[in-house]
């Protein structure tokens, strides 16, 4: 399609490379933003992603509403629906029925359900916070890297390679493992839901500080830079009114990334010990306690390994997708 | 043609043996550095954060229900009275010449290299690493033969059959396997199996032992781990294959006549080898201390099964020992990637 020429518009709309299949109706200045979306809209696989991310929080928002409607109390024992002798839930398919519509946990007789859909408020609250923590982090230090240079970014940098050759799975859980219970008025599983925040936060910020860094460093040769400072503009507008805006998609589509990364670094934790306490319900607790059933109740794994996997999933898929639309250029 | 401000080809001439030298030295001496760090940020938290919150941590070594003459022993034979510093010099000197323990009317030695002393397990620490070390790294290894061969030949192929369902199939496949946790694809491949179908039924066992009973014992564990690397490694690949086909010297190359197999197997192919080399070494290395999850779910006795162990038993020199042993794995993997990364790709100078 060839753009008319006799608007000077059509040379921005040119520069803004609109893709080619857009009718062009009316021409119009498009922001950049608009563009991704409009390509986020058409990129099918993507907006199934981001359903069901949208799914799984309004879940997680609403879990008591959803479990009083279709299951039991997370916390409450149903020991009448386990086999005495072996201890594994009665009935098939790990004691699936309609009243418990995923089956019960082996031993106490816990609702599966009920406990899958509380499981995802503490798979996505530390998952979202430690991500935002992150970005926050990696977000001033990087551009504070990237802009000023020299010692300051010698500095940053160390500290950035320090973090990345820590074994970061083991230090977090040996962090965990030495935090009391109640801590500065918060308990049990307050503690433990802050400190997962904060640590999975805090070893995530050198991977977004290195991007915005780089970035950072080709942004400030630029000429809007240059004009700006020329004007006299201060420090602190070239960092927070020039660059950061610049450096908004990047940091975007790297936290979306993160997500996922975090629901799995969470499960991993709480599969390990080191998570939420019990009776807490989340998602690698559960799969930690289907280990030591794998034999006598394989079905027990299902459920919280299933609700993982698709939560990643939808959180990559979605994720791929908005780096495609606000980064033409990497055609992956 | 080439680009500004790359060497000249012959600067390996230039660089001679001083060059290289003054390089190694420079980098092991940051490899010191960084262990350093490493040991004393390690230090630190494990021995300051239960001062701040009020817990001891001579009470945590031995356990809960120790009484007060014994943890008070223990007290004194970690110096936990000294100043930190004096404690990181003791625990550094220990493992180059070995320390004496003394304290509550008792005393003991532990040989060089010692890493501290369990006084949980009544254990030095350094036997117990050496013990556990071959297995991270038979599961290490041979699950990483396994993910470097399948991942990268599925992301070559799926790069040159681009868009094609063989392409569409196996990145689906890798896009499925990196959002598989692996704690549950253990759990999965444990109960179908090795309880379902009986196959693979072996505990781990030395390889000098029974090379036979190692390999079996290892076969679950290396293909679950595998596919997951293998999904990344795929997924990288392709995207790296793309990125290189697409340069201006692979056209150059197509357009003297070189046969395909050539171009791809010659000039694509090296380019696209260095990003995965930093990315594999990096890996290899975070999986000294990051096959936790794997020894766990199959009930490895590596290292990572070691530190959980520990953990749950607030056995804090051991979680000292592992932690290191796990940052000296990652920073090595580094440096060797560094000096491997100079001989592949001569545009990168070793500065």
């Amino acid at each position: 399609m060839t753009a008319p020429l006799h608007d000077t518009n059509a040379a921005q709309t040119a520069a803004v490379d609109v893709a080619a299949d857009v009718p062009a109706k009316a021409i119009e200045g498009r922001s950049p933003w608009k563009i991704a979306w409009v390509r986020l809209k058409r990129d099918k696989v993507a907006l199934a992603g981001g359903v069901v991310v949208l799914f799984l929080i309004l879940v997680a928002v609403f879990a008591p509403l959803i479990v009083s409607a279709f299951g039991h109390p997370p916390n409450d024992f149903h020991e009448d629906k386990i086999d005495p002798l072996f201890g594994t839930p009665i009935g098939s398919f790990g004691g699936m029925s309609s009243d418990f519509l995923l089956g019960v946990e082996p031993v106490n007789g816990r609702d599966v359900f009920s406990r899958l859909v509380y499981g995802a408020r503490i798979s996505l609250l530390v998952a979202f916070l430690a991500a935002l923590f992150a970005v926050a982090l990696g977000t001033v230090f990087g551009i504070i890297a990237g802009y000023f240079g020299g010692w300051v970014d010698a500095a940053i940098s160390r500290v950035m390679d320090v973090l990345l050759a820590f074994p970061q799975l083991l230090f977090i859980i040996a962090l965990v493992s030495v935090l009391p219970n109640s801590l500065w008025g918060f308990s049990g599983s307050g503690v433990r839901i802050g400190a997962l925040i904060v640590v999975i936060g805090f070893f995530g910020w050198p991977y977004v500080g290195r991007i915005v860094r780089g970035q950072t460093l080709s942004l400030r040769e630029r000429e809007y830079v240059e004009a700006a400072r020329s004007l006299g503009a201060g420090r602190a507008y070239i960092l927070f009114k020039e660059l950061l805006p610049n450096l908004v998609a990047p940091i975007t589509v790297y936290t979306t990334l993160m997500i996922p990364t975090n629901v799995l670094s969470e499960a991993a934790l709480s599969f390990l010990g080191a998570g939420v306490k019990p009776p807490t319900a989340s998602w690698g607790q559960m799969l930690s306690k289907a280990k030591e059933y794998y034999e006598a109740d394989p079905m027990f794994m299902i459920a919280p390994g299933v609700a993982i996997f698709v939560t990643v999933l939808a959180f990559n898929l979605f994720g791929d997708g908005v780096r495609d639309a606000l980064d033409p250029k990497g055609s992956r | 043609m080439r680009r500004p401000g790359s060497p000249s080809p012959d600067f390996r001439a230039a660089a001679g043996p001083t060059v290289v030298l003054a390089y190694l030295i420079r980098r092991l001496t940051a490899v010191v550095v960084m262990l350093l760090v490493v040991t004393l940020v390690t230090f630190g938290i494990f021995y300051v954060i239960p001062k701040l919150t009020g817990s001891d941590p001579a009470a945590m070594f031995i356990g809960k229900q120790a009484d007060p003459g014994a943890v008070e022993g223990v007290r004194e034979k970690l110096g936990l009275g000294d100043p930190i510093l004096v404690q990181f010099w003791n625990f550094i000197s220990g493992i180059f010449v070995g320390r004496d323990y003394t304290g509550g009317g008792s005393s003991f030695h532990c040989d060089a290299p010692c890493f501290g002393y369990s006084f949980r397990t009544e254990q030095e620490i350094w036997p117990v690493l050496t013990e556990r070390l071959p297995v991270t790294l038979s599961l290490a290894a041979g699950a990483c033969v396994l993910w470097v061969i399948v991942g990268v030949t599925t992301g070559i192929i799926s790069a040159l059959k681009r868009g094609t369902a063989i392409d569409r199939t196996a990145m689906t496949i890798a896009l499925a396997g990196v959002s598989l946790p692996i704690y549950f694809t253990a759990l999965l491949s444990l109960a179908v199996f090795r309880t379902q179908l009986g196959w693979f039924d072996a505990e781990y066992v030395d390889i000098a032992q029974d090379p036979l009973g190692w390999f079996s014992g290892l076969v679950l564990p290396w293909v679950t781990l595998a596919f997951l690397y293998a999904a990344m490694y795929a997924r990288l690949t392709r995207a790296t294959m793309l990125e290189v086909l697409g340069e201006d010297y692979i056209r150059t190359a197509r357009a003297k006549g070189l046969s395909e197999p050539v171009v791809v197997g010659k000039h694509a192919l090296r380019s696209t080898m260095t990003p995965i080399l930093t990315i594999l070494g990096m890996d290899l290395g975070a999986l000294v201390g990051g096959a936790i999850l794997t020894e766990t779910a199959f009930s490895l006795p590596g290292l990572g099964q070691a530190a959980v162990k520990a953990i749950g038993d607030f056995d804090l020199p051991l979680i000292l020992g592992v932690t290191l042993i796990a940052a000296a794995a990652v920073v090595l993997a580094n440096l060797v990637v560094d000096i491997l990364y100079s001989v592949i790709d001569p545009r990168v100078r070793l500065s």
